[in-house]
């Protein structure tokens, strides 16, 4: 699946965009969160506080618990500041 | 119409494409959002130098084409349009372009109103502010989240 990231989510991960393979374990977007928290360093500074992260499947807004397939496009961003 | 884009934009011309030839339209509201030159760090005053806009492309046309939508189905608009521009902008730059037309005035204010509060809390992009201090992400802001609340659609956050 992709997983991009925005703002200074991005900044602190250090990649925009990535590919991984959906792991056995993750089912959901808050799995998914886990699963990034202990990929590295940079990861647990930006998934540090969870509550604060929004994620987008497919380009909609969903909560956590939201299921994930391997085909998905994930998106993890701070709450959103346009207009 | 939903137009994302790093160019500036032209008001008068935008304006004069929205209506040309509708003889339907009795009234157009429309809003400009501007970049300010000061800005609130910490609780202080600090001078803007830039602000940079990051979004996600595929999600904010679909986002903004979807509040359009839902503006239309509820008033009834002949033309609307939306600009959002990305990229950085410093003070005195245009930001945002919310316009809707109507055979009367009350249907165009309350659409275009409408439509900002849904964009500012609903549309996918992030300002980076820079002043002499350094750079800061702008926080969402409550009474945004608020303002879009009065329209009775429930904000579409996740861990909510």
């Amino acid at each position: 699946m992709k997983v991009l990231y925005f703002a200074w989510l991005r900044q602190r991960i250090g990649v925009a965009m990535e590919e991984i393979e959906l792991p056995d374990d993750v089912d959901d977007v808050g799995d998914l969160v886990g699963w990034l928290t202990a990929k590295g360093p940079g990861y647990a500074k930006g998934f540090a506080e969870p509550q604060v992260i929004r994620a987008a499947v497919n380009f909609e807004y969903v909560p956590f618990d939201h299921k994930l397939s391997n085909t998905d496009e994930v998106a993890f961003f701070p709450p959103v500041t346009g207009g | 119409m939903i137009k994302v884009q790093q160019d500036n934009f032209d008001v008068g011309a935008e304006l004069a494409d929205l209506t040309a030839g509708n003889y339907g339209i009795g009234g157009v509201v429309s809003f400009v959002g501007l970049v300010r030159d000061l800005i609130d760090v910490d609780g202080r005053d600090a001078a803007l130098r830039a602000m940079t806009l990051e979004h996600y492309p595929a999600m904010t046309e679909k986002k903004l084409a979807e509040i359009e939508a839902e503006a239309r189905s509820r008033w009834p608009l002949e033309a609307s349009l939306i600009i959002h521009r990305y990229g950085r902008l410093e003070p005195g730059e245009q930001i945002v372009f919310v316009a809707c037309a109507a055979a009367h005035r009350q249907a165009a204010f309350d659409a275009c109103n409408f439509l900002m509060d849904w964009l500012k809390t609903d549309a996918p992009f992030w300002k980076l502010e820079e002043t002499d201090a350094g750079e800061g992400w702008v926080d969402s802001r409550e009474s945004d989240d608020e303002a879009a609340a009065r329209w009775q659609i429930k904000p579409d956050r996740a861990a909510e």
